[in-house]
């Protein structure tokens, strides 16, 4: 398709009218002032200094107009930096298993009659319209140490290993591995759904000729499927690696206090210790290291959408 | 020859378990007539009538459902707005920036439109005295921002699939161009428009984080009663609390699910016939 040139009709009417103006202004005046407003005050705050007024900030008069004692702390304190560590192999680890768990999953979804496909991609977006933090709370249930869950887990690791490393409970709560677990469970439609419209829309031709040509299933899957299925990949893990990454609710509830992710950093900074300069540092800083895979896959998505048109 | 992928259908089989099985053991452990949340100790329907006669609940109920209707219907014209317009209006002055400011809020961290929507409201209290305590209105607004976004993507996504000439036809038909909005696109992008809101009401239902940045004091919306009761651990009244929540969300989708099933259904229908009518 060419770019169009000519103006659709509707819409030069509407922009004689002045209705245009409305039906873009409305939303556009919206969004400057309670999106973008925000967002430059987060920025313009992460260069303030912190003062004991009411708001607990300052420029200019006995401050500097531009402090970056935040960014500075940000890279010297451990504190930050570790936070950022466990953020990013926590949400890297929840994205791998994700990808593991719901490849599969998506390409299994295929292959299934019509009538089914529909009910079961109905059974994978309904936990998605349900609660994120009932969905979570499931877990609290199931992780607890009492809990039948973890009891067959108990039974299962002391059947399977030697008899001094019999266990009373698993400890599951409160780690790592329960955040990772659980955003697992959250996120896994975000997987599901972009590698399904990916695999969906392959060629079953394409398979049925390597096969004929003597290729073994998993060698298909291998040189066939999986190239072909990239994008969806790509889109995939970063709409579980983007939230994850920034998540608040799941780690306040089953993960480590110990070991806080960025999300509960940035809160803490904000709420208890009330300094909103180094709060805000903290947000900039999340902002630009997500920039990075945002951009990594609006590049991958032009690609495929020129890589369609020809 | 075909052969069924047994690997595959086990690992959906175990997806499955792993996405229902979480949902089904607090559904049976909100039957749990023991205090202890994860020790089963015999049937009982009494954390149902604890839930019922808890007026906390039901009043964290209303003012969820309050702003998430207000909050979906505003969020609803706004991003259709939005949306009309960039799948429509193919330029304007500024697109560019409008494109950025409804694609960010989809990425942006939660904590950090938290923050950032909180801080905007207290230094706007301080320089023009607005907002002046924060609470239902604070809260709509921040649910509208963020919620608006996801209606104009579905509303875009549509309107650009959908064919102009159709709307051109009309044009050239002598409908004035307001009609052609109302008798032609809105109903053509009405299925997304429909599951816009749905999407914008469930959202704003659902939302913690940003709600607990923007709420005043006495504004308990009913995710921030059970987050906060939640922090403290498992109960077995939150588990009967969830059971309800999931239960109706559940119902809502799939009748929702089964309307634009059948809207699409027959929008098609009418579609084709209209075409084979010209032939």
């Amino acid at each position: 398709m060419g770019p169009q040139t000519r103006r659709h009709p509707l819409a030069e009417w509407f922009h004689r009218r002045g209705w245009s103006d409305l039906i873009i202004g409305l939303p556009y005046l919206w969004l400057l002032v309670l999106f973008l407003l925000p967002f430059v005050i987060v920025v313009a705050m992460s260069v303030a200094t912190r003062t004991p007024t009411a708001p607990p900030f300052g420029y200019g008069g006995d401050n500097p107009v531009i402090n970056l004692n935040g960014y500075a702390r940000l890279l010297h304190d451990d504190l930050y930096i570790r936070a950022f560590l466990t953020s990013l192999l926590n949400a890297a680890n929840a994205m791998i298993l994700c990808l593991l768990i719901g490849y599969p999953m998506a390409l299994g979804l295929t292959r299934v009659s019509k009538n089914w496909r529909n009910v079961l991609l109905m059974l994978v977006i309904l936990p998605f319209w349900t609660s994120f933090l009932l969905r979570v709370y499931a877990w609290m249930g199931l992780m607890g140490k009492n809990s039948w869950f973890n009891g067959l887990l108990t039974s299962l690791w002391n059947w399977a290993t030697p008899e001094g490393w019999a266990v009373t409970s698993i400890p599951m709560m409160h780690s790592n591995f329960a955040v990772v677990l659980v955003m697992v469970y959250t996120y896994l439609p975000f997987m599901i759904l972009p590698l399904y419209s990916s695999l969906e829309r392959l060629d079953p031709a394409l398979d049925e000729a390597a096969m004929d040509l003597g290729t073994r299933p998993f060698g298909v899957f291998l040189d066939v499927t999986l190239p072909q299925s990239v994008p969806g990949i790509i889109a995939g893990g970063l709409l579980v690696f983007i939230p994850a990454a920034g998540e608040l609710v799941i780690p306040t509830l089953v993960g480590d206090a110990a070991q806080p992710m960025i999300g509960r950093v940035i809160s803490d900074e904000f709420a208890s210790a009330r300094d909103w300069p180094m709060a805000s540092s903290v947000a900039v800083a999340l902002l630009l290291i997500m920039v990075v895979p945002t951009m990594i896959y609006s590049h991958y998505q032009a690609k495929a959408d020129t890589g369609e048109r020809k | 020859m075909k052969r069924r992928p047994w690997f595959l259908f086990t690992m959906l089989a175990f997806g499955f378990a792993f996405f229902y099985i979480p949902i089904l053991s607090m559904i049976v452990y909100s039957f749990n007539g023991s205090r202890l949340a994860t020790v089963w100790g015999g049937f009982s329907t009494k954390w149902y009538a604890s839930l019922f006669s808890n007026r906390q609940v039901g009043a964290a109920l209303v003012l969820s459902v309050q702003i998430a209707l207000i909050s979906a219907t505003v969020a609803t014209i706004l991003g259709t707005m939005a949306g009309l317009a960039l799948a429509r209006f193919t330029k304007f002055r500024g697109r560019l920036l409008f494109t950025g400011m409804v694609t960010a809020p989809l990425v942006m961290p939660e904590v950090i439109t938290g923050i950032s929507t909180l801080m905007f409201f207290i230094l706007m209290a301080d320089w023009v005295g607005w907002p002046g305590s924060r609470g239902f209105t604070t809260i709509t607004l921040a649910h509208i921002t963020f919620s608006m976004v996801f209606v104009t993507t579905v509303v875009q996504a549509r309107v650009s699939q959908s064919d102009r000439a159709i709307e051109e036809a009309a044009m050239d038909l002598g409908s004035r161009p307001w009609q052609v909005l109302w008798d032609v696109t809105l109903p053509t992008i009405f299925p997304a428009v429909l599951s816009g809101w749905l999407l914008a009401f469930t959202i704003s239902l659902d939302d913690v984080v940003i709600t607990s940045f923007t709420t005043g004091p006495g504004n308990t919306t009913l995710p921030l009663l059970i987050w906060s009761k939640v922090k403290l651990g498992v109960t077995p009244d939150i588990n009967a609390l969830a059971t309800l929540i999931v239960l109706a969300v559940g119902a809502g989708v799939i009748i929702a699910g089964i309307v634009l099933n059948r809207a699409e259904a027959r929008r098609a229908r009418d579609e084709r016939l209209a075409y084979r009518a010209n032939e």
